[in-house]
């Protein structure tokens, strides 16, 4: 019973969830049960990861309906990667928040919403029907509203006015596009559409349905046209949220591109075209919008949007090495980013503030700390032989074997204008004497804070650090991953006859 | 009856985009629910309509012998239905506080966490 073991980092995130509103008023409680849990989710991730790894895709059809009928969940590696990293990503951030966010936050309910988001994210990761993901993409988006407006502050609630609408204009895209694509195919399982899909004879049609999964999943991701909402609300809740969202949601949206368009849209040369411009204006659009910030948060937001355009990059020009390329930088890019929101945050308890002009000098306060702090700066650069670094090589080679050209431009300029946005941001935050501010009242500042909470503080940066550091240096086991994900997400055969064994 | 769906369903999704793109967020609120309507339309007529042929396969058969009716579609509705319910619910609320917070009912005033660069 094996098969089984796929849904237990599923069903261990819904447990705590519960478990977690039945301690609703006792913060303490709830701080110690959501970190004991992420760390046992972590486990079962690894032993799920181990498991896909050892023994290839696990398949569970939900109460034993045969797929097509019924709704299967499927482990292939690209899911078990990505629950591993969601599971080590939200123990990072599980514990950063029971150190940085205020009791008044927590205490409605912070913990257990937390924890379905993660439920939302795994499912959608480990769901092989289209019905499902949406409800998964719905469990995760109703979780984030909350998120992002708990508090009810000024800017949260404006911020989350914007991120609100889109998000539910992507849902109903979504709904339409399933719609269109049942209308045409009668199937809703994403191993009987990939058979479906190539048979239907009106292709306008089927065209039609994968530009409506696009824009959705375009919104979601924040590529380049319809990433508008990220940067408008992305840096006004508490950074612990924005950690757990930077690093995961807009990937979410990227996974789902990444196996839509290797399973069900495959050949198709205006959609490769259209993902081709796509990244390209991402790529050079969110670089340049992260030049002109002045705001830590900001610019890391606008860094976001930038590095999405590299796995789009990888997924347009959809050859081994690109794909390979797509999928090491999104594994990377998870690590780095939720890191990045969790450093904007320290910044913050440090300084009292996000914006350039009243911050300066960290370096000369915390010497060890701003080290720490400028790994995960260069691993977003790339710089070799830091995690960014390898990904880059197999898209600028994929670009040369594809000769996309353009592509290669893009790459480049992005990779350097992030050069230039963390020099400056090192510069202003680390290096400049800072301007005398008056100290803000009834603030925590990082300095009279208790050890334990520093530690709480600073241990899932340094964490999540560690893994970067691994990616980095252990690049070779990566990359082999990456290639390994690779073959399966170009051979559809092997996804289509795990789900559909006797076809 | 699908001529006149399809048409139903057109002027949903336009009526629903219109109102999206005015600057009152109570518009906005009712546009969002309005082409939500339009995309639950869309699933029940795509789901191709079929008059009076429930999907129940009698006792001594093992497979449909006649024209049946899709039976998914509208299970695909009625979660749909439940899920935009509650995050209508949710935006209801949402625009009550933040029209309690930031005073205004106006989209383009909202931007007063834009900082200048």
């Amino acid at each position: 019973m094996t098969q089984q073991f796929l849904l237990y980092p599923l069903l261990w995130q819904l447990f705590l969830s519960i478990v977690l509103m039945f301690a609703w008023r006792h913060i303490q409680i709830q701080k110690i049960i959501s970190i004991v849990g992420s760390a046992i989710g972590v486990g079962l991730s690894v032993a799920l990861f181990y498991e896909v790894w050892q023994n290839g895709t696990l398949v569970v059809q939900a109460a034993s309906w045969k797929a097509p009928f019924g709704i299967s969940f499927v482990g292939d590696m690209l899911a078990a990667t990505l629950v591993l990293l969601t599971s080590i990503a939200g123990l990072a951030v599980s514990s950063y928040s029971a150190a940085s966010l205020i009791p008044a936050r927590l205490r409605f309910g912070y913990f257990s919403i937390f924890h379905f988001l993660i439920l939302g994210l795994t499912g959608a990761f480990l769901t092989g029907d289209i019905f499902n993901l949406y409800v998964w993409f719905e469990i995760i988006i109703i979780s984030s509203f909350v998120l992002i407006t708990l508090g009810g502050e000024k800017a949260q609630i404006e911020g989350a006015v914007k991120y609100f609408t889109l998000n539910f204009l992507a849902s109903i895209i979504f709904l339409t596009a399933i719609a269109v694509l049942y209308g045409l195919a009668g199937s809703l399982n994403m191993a009987d559409l990939a058979i479906l899909i190539p048979q239907i004879e009106n292709r306008g049609l089927v065209e039609v349905a994968a530009i409506l999964f696009l824009v959705a999943f375009g919104i979601k991701s924040a590529v380049f046209p319809l990433y508008f909402w990220l940067p408008a609300s992305y840096h006004t809740p508490p950074s612990a949220i924005a950690a757990i969202f930077g690093g995961l949601l807009t990937k979410v949206g990227v996974y789902a591109l990444i196996r839509f368009f290797s399973l069900m849209f495959v050949e198709d040369v205006l959609l490769d075209q259209i993902l081709m411009v796509i990244a390209i204006l991402t790529l050079i659009s969110g670089g340049l919008g992260a030049m002109v910030q002045t705001n830590v948060r900001k610019v890391f937001s606008y860094l976001i949007i930038c590095h999405i355009g590299f796995m789009i990059a990888g997924l347009a020009m959809f050859t081994e090495l690109a794909i390979a390329g797509a999928v090491f930088y999104l594994i990377h890019d998870i690590v780095v980013k939720t890191n990045l929101f969790m450093i904007s945050g320290l910044i913050y308890r440090i300084k009292g503030s996000n914006r350039f002009k009243e911050l300066g000098g960290i370096y000369k306060e915390y010497p060890k700390l701003s080290l720490m702090m400028i790994i995960p700066m260069f691993s977003l650069i790339g710089v070799p032989p830091l995690s960014g670094f390898w990904p880059k090589i197999s898209l600028i080679i994929a670009s040369f074997d594809t000769q996309s050209y353009f592509i290669l431009a893009a790459v480049i300029f992005a990779s350097f204008i992030t050069l230039v946005v963390v020099a400056k941001l090192w510069a202003e935050v680390f290096w400049k004497d800072p301007d005398k501010f008056p100290k803000k009242n009834h603030f925590l500042y990082f300095k009279k804070m208790t050890l334990a909470r520093k530690l709480q503080m600073i241990l899932p940066i340094l964490m999540l650090t560690g893994v970067s550091l691994y990616l980095g240096f252990g690049a070779e086991n990566i990359q082999q991953l990456s290639i390994r994900i690779t073959s399966e997400l170009m051979n559809t055969d092997f996804y289509i006859n795990a789900v559909l064994p006797n076809n | 009856m699908e001529f006149l769906l399809a048409i139903m369903t057109g002027v949903l999704y336009a009526a629903g985009l219109y109102m999206m793109l005015r600057r009152s967020l109570v518009k906005l609120i009712i546009g969002l629910i309005i082409i939500g309507n339009g995309a639950n339309l869309l699933i029940f007529l795509l789901g191709r309509i079929t008059k009076g042929a429930p999907p129940i396969i009698p006792g001594d058969t093992k497979f449909f012998a006649d024209i049946y009716a899709d039976p998914v579609p509208q299970a695909l509705i009625l979660t749909a239905i439940v899920i935009s319910f509650g995050l209508q619910s949710f935006a209801i609320i949402l625009i009550k506080r933040a029209y309690q917070v930031v005073k205004t009912d106006d989209l383009d005033e909202m931007n007063t966490i834009e900082e200048e660069v």
